[in-house]
């Protein structure tokens, strides 16, 4: 049977044949998205300009001359990706309204391959969060929360509770993507991650979602959190996919001086049949407190799949992993508040009425055009700015973080090839119980499993693993060693290939089927 | 100088703060032009404006300019230096941050060289040395306009984000005329190399100094940093306002504050700024988006190097230009003119090659023939505002006048009449003049004695 054959070998063979004409395949996706509002996963809906290039894709492919796989198919990206002519709001009243000038390079990227731009997906307001919970459009619901699989599972509380507020958070902060892509409104999304923003929610929405090494791909046009950390991330409905992502965005870019020099070959994931020459290691810390045991027994028994194909599986130690919270919360909160120092209303975005003088101006847009999250943030990391703080904070903050790199290069070191870990502590919780706890609590519990990898700079991916109890996604993270996505991927794509995970039962989608999406067997796509 | 209230001298020590803007075609981090007095905001990039998402990339001219400079500074330059931000809120601060070099500056511990005349007589020179501490590379603000009427401030990014180079000066200066002196060689180093065209009326150099006073044997006292000081002349005039200020108050039982003052032009003394309150912090961070500067030498190049990527210090110092010290020496040795002379001639744009291409088209010495450019030449230029290039009597015109002079056909008075005729640049040859106004040196001394007796006899009859 086909199996997670994605866009290489389903969609775009549909589309190179003719079975399906790239207008075809937008305005369904279209339709999908408004039928499926109620998710709140886009914050805007390019219509116009996505169907202008469905059919500039379709006159290509009636000539013969498609860009590449990526020609015609739909694709959604994250609200703090600069699209021009687009708004791009990164879900704050600081830039509501606010049009870019100039796209991405990841953007650009897409639309030179052909890729049509369906719209702009919801996340935590400058993508601080881990619920997508906090941003002025509103929170974004996981597509799982209204699938079979979870309605089946519910146990009626009472008569007057009904599905509405049962919803499921999709995690964050790339909600809106990952919720895009597992209701199959796009084909693939771009989300960014910092300290698991593309992992996370990737996890809770049961899709790929893929962390790349920092300087694989470039950030020129996004919107930075902590640029030191930040990457675009990858979300799709199969590792192949994620693997044709890659391939179309990664490279040098001369806008980004962060970006690598060295010449990047895309590359198709081979089928890997013989696990044995692999050494997958177990970090003994990951198993942190608060971790379900459900999601437990399915690292352990992930292991063990691993184990039973003839791989070398070995427990090894990130000793400093319980420092890495902390440190984060230090070097984010500096870059944040270095970040966020641009935004004063006076060149673009939210300009306060305030007029008594320029300062007052400053405040008073800031204070209306943040939320308490980025406000919070700011005030922190000023505070471990000063100069009486530096040496203190920052400084061996940066140190610690060190500590953290080397830990993951001495595991590679020894042998081992790919790190597995769970990638978050639980499947999604329900977004009544979530917002009981603030913010910056839900960070620093959510993270803990995803941040090492962006403090460390590794290429790191969620792989929807199995249901939980409650029929939501649990997905499994592989962490791996510096530009070597390949491995990474190659491993994932075996995995995955295991375990089966279950297609997403939405009745929406069921009644926006077409051939692509009926004949699917898996997640994904193809 | 003495104070007249306490029996112990005062010591001045006066350091500086120079920015020069970098002669280059782009901004220091994005590819937006450098120009001046472009209409406001027609040169400014998206990462200029400090849209979200935009990054800066290092511009490579000015790199190379800031080694140039280092260099010729006798300083060292640093293989690894680092990039910072600086936080501080200004309208003519985009991105709440300026990008400088706080931590590893490009080039550190260098000295330069200046002359001072004694006693104002350019007779006699003496040489004199700063250190230098060191020279960043730094982003420049834009400018801020305040409307009072209209309570409104415009903002003009157009120089927002153009390269500065930030060269510090120790505080081994003692009053107005040593700074004033130390910058003047400065600025033209700078403008032999072409790392910056350095003129100050077009805010490409700035001058901020720190000033203070302390009996000999005691400790450094507080000191005050002096800014807005727009022009060389200025400069001194500031500064020795300052030393003379903080001097009385401290002799009137007074202290002085750790602020900042602006030198007002007008009244020719400095007073407080009125914005800075209070210490900032600028809570200095690395710059996360600029890896650090990596540059190289001959021995360290590697061997499979793009020569586009990599800057080799070693090939910008062998082909760094003569710096002024060395053509002044050059131009007393070759031509035996005094060291004085050779300060002025370097002074003055232009004025070393019209005065060595005058002595190619001469046979009067150089020693003489300084003199005429120096006295006669250079005053005319003052006197009527003009440089050197706008010299209505060229090189060959002059050359011309002295061979006269040198020949003995014309005296030098006649001479002096006829420069005089020359600079009306009616496009006479000195020889027409001559001719005209009939200056030709009688030889004769027959002649002469007919001429004399003519003399005494009309004054007889008086």
């Amino acid at each position: 049977a086909a199996l997670n054959h994605g866009l290489r070998s389903q969609v775009s063979a549909a589309l190179k044949e003719g079975r399906v004409a790239p207008t075809e395949l937008c305005q369904r996706c279209l339709a999908l998205i408004k039928s499926t509002k109620f998710l709140n996963a886009y914050i805007t809906v390019a219509e116009e300009t996505a169907l202008k290039q469905a059919e500039e894709s379709e006159e290509r492919y009636k000539r013969g001359q498609p860009l590449g796989i990526l020609d015609g198919i739909p694709v959604a990206v994250k609200d703090n990706f600069n699209t021009a002519g687009i708004e791009t709001t990164c879900a704050s009243n600081m830039l509501k309204g606010y049009i870019s000038p100039y796209n991405a390079t990841v953007v650009q990227k897409l639309l030179d391959q052909g890729a049509v731009l369906l719209g702009k997906t919801n996340l935590d307001e400058f993508a601080m969060g881990s619920g997508s919970t906090d941003g002025v459009f509103g929170p974004v619901r996981n597509p799982w929360s209204y699938s079979k699989q979870y309605k089946e599972k519910a146990v009626p509380k009472s008569h007057s509770e009904d599905e509405e507020s049962n919803w499921v958070i999709t995690g964050g902060s790339s909600g809106g993507s990952a919720a895009a892509v597992s209701s199959f409104t796009c084909f693939a999304a771009l989300g960014s991650d910092t300290g698991g923003s593309t992992r996370n929610p990737a996890a809770h929405c049961g899709v790929v979602g893929l962390k790349p090494t920092y300087g694989l791909i470039s950030r020129h046009g996004l919107i930075p959190l902590v640029n030191s950390m930040d990457v675009p991330g990858i979300l799709t409905r199969c590792v192949d996919d994620a693997a044709v992502l890659l391939g179309s965005l990664a490279g040098h870019d001369p806008k980004d001086s962060t970006t690598i020099q060295d010449d990047f070959k895309p590359f198709e994931l081979p089928n890997l049949t013989d696990v044995s020459k692999l050494s997958i290691g177990i970090p003994k810390e990951y198993h942190a407190p608060g971790l379900s045991s459900e999601i437990l027994a399915l690292w352990s028994k992930a292991a063990d799949l691993f184990k039973n194909a003839g791989a070398k599986v070995v427990e090894v130690s990130l000793p400093h992993t319980r420092y890495s919270i902390v440190c984060y919360h230090v070097l984010c909160t500096a870059e944040v508040a270095s970040n966020m120092a641009r935004f004063d209303g006076l060149e673009y975005g939210h300009r306060s009425d305030m007029k008594d003088s320029t300062e007052s101006m400053y405040a008073a847009t800031r204070r209306e055009g943040f939320n308490d999250v980025v406000r919070g943030r700011i005030l922190s990391g000023n505070y471990f700015l000063l100069k009486q703080n530096y040496e203190k904070y920052f400084v061996k903050a940066q140190k610690v973080r060190r500590l953290i790199a080397n830990d993951f290069m001495k595991v590679f070191k020894s042998g081992v090839d790919i790190l597995l870990t769970p990638t978050t502590l639980s499947d999604a919780a329900p977004y009544t119980e979530f917002i009981q706890e603030d913010n910056r609590t839900r960070s620093a519990q959510d993270d803990i499993l995803t941040q090492a990898a962006n403090m460390a700079g590794l290429p790191a991916i969620n792989v929807p693993t199995a249901l939980s109890e409650r029929g939501l996604p649990v997905g499994l993270q592989f962490i791996g060693r510096s530009f070597q996505e390949k491995q990474l991927l190659t491993v994932a794509k075996w995995f995955e290939k295991q375990v089966q995970f279950p297609v997403i039962q939405l009745e929406e989608v069921k009644r926006h089927d077409s051939d692509v999406f009926q004949h699917q067997k898996s997640a994904s796509f193809s | 100088p003495l104070s007249f209230f306490s029996l112990a001298p005062w010591v001045p020590v006066v350091g500086l703060e120079i920015h020069a803007q970098i002669s280059s075609n782009s901004k220091l981090f994005s590819g937006s032009q450098v120009q001046f007095a472009a209409p406001p905001n027609s040169l400014v990039s998206f990462f200029d404006a400090s849209l979200p998402g935009t990054l800066p990339v290092l511009n490579r001219r000015c790199v190379e300019a800031a080694v140039m400079t280092g260099l010729a500074l006798n300083c060292s330059i640093n293989k690894k230096s680092l990039f910072d931000r600086k936080h501080y809120f200004y309208a003519d601060l985009p991105a709440g941050y300026q990008i400088t070099q706080q931590r590893v500056p490009i080039a550190v511990n260098g000295s330069l060289s200046y002359s001072l005349c004694i006693d104002n007589k350019m007779s006699q020179m003496v040489t004199k040395t700063v250190r230098i501490k060191q020279i960043q590379l730094e982003q420049d603000s834009g400018k801020s306009l305040h409307d009072d009427t209209r309570s409104q401030t415009l903002v003009d990014l157009n120089r927002a984000g153009v390269g500065l180079m930030e060269v510090v000066m120790e505080p081994d200066m003692c009053c107005g005329e040593e700074a004033a002196a130390a910058v003047r060689e400065l600025q033209l180093i700078l403008q032999t190399l072409g790392s910056s065209q350095a003129v100050m009326a077009e805010g490409q150099l700035r001058v901020d100094a720190n000033v203070s006073v302390h009996h000999p044997g005691e400790p450094y006292g507080v000191r005050t940093e002096v800014k807005n000081i727009n022009s060389m002349r200025f400069l001194a005039k500031a500064i020795d306002y300052e030393i003379q200020r903080q001097i009385e108050e401290l002799e009137n039982g007074g202290t002085i504050l750790n602020e900042t003052r602006a030198f007002d032009s007008k009244l020719g003394c400095t007073v407080p700024m009125r914005d800075k309150e209070g210490k900032q912090d600028y809570r200095f961070m690395p710059e996360p988006n600029l890896p650090p500067l990596i540059l190289y030498d001959t021995k360290s190049l590697p061997a499979n190097m793009n020569h586009q990527q990599v800057i080799n210090i070693d090939w910008i110092l062998e082909r760094l230009p003569d710096l002024p010290s060395v053509k002044r020496k050059k131009l007393v040795e070759q031509y035996g003119i005094l060291p004085e002379h050779s300060f002025t001639l370097l002074n003055e744009d232009g004025l070393a090659e019209f005065f060595e291409s005058v002595v190619k088209q001469t046979q009067m010495k150089p020693k003489k023939v300084i003199g005429w450019i120096l006295k006669d030449l250079l005053s005319y230029l003052k006197q009527h505002s003009l440089t050197v290039k706008e010299s209505p009597v060229s090189s060959f015109l002059l050359a011309d006048l002295l061979n006269l002079l040198e020949k003995k056909e014309i005296s030098s008075t006649a001479a002096k009449q006829v420069l005089a005729e020359l600079w009306k640049g009616e496009g006479k040859t000195p020889l027409e003049i001559v001719k005209e106004q009939k200056l030709e040196l009688l030889q004769d001394q027959k002649e002469l004695e007919q001429i004399c007796q003519a003399v005494i006899d009309g004054q007889e009859n008086e």
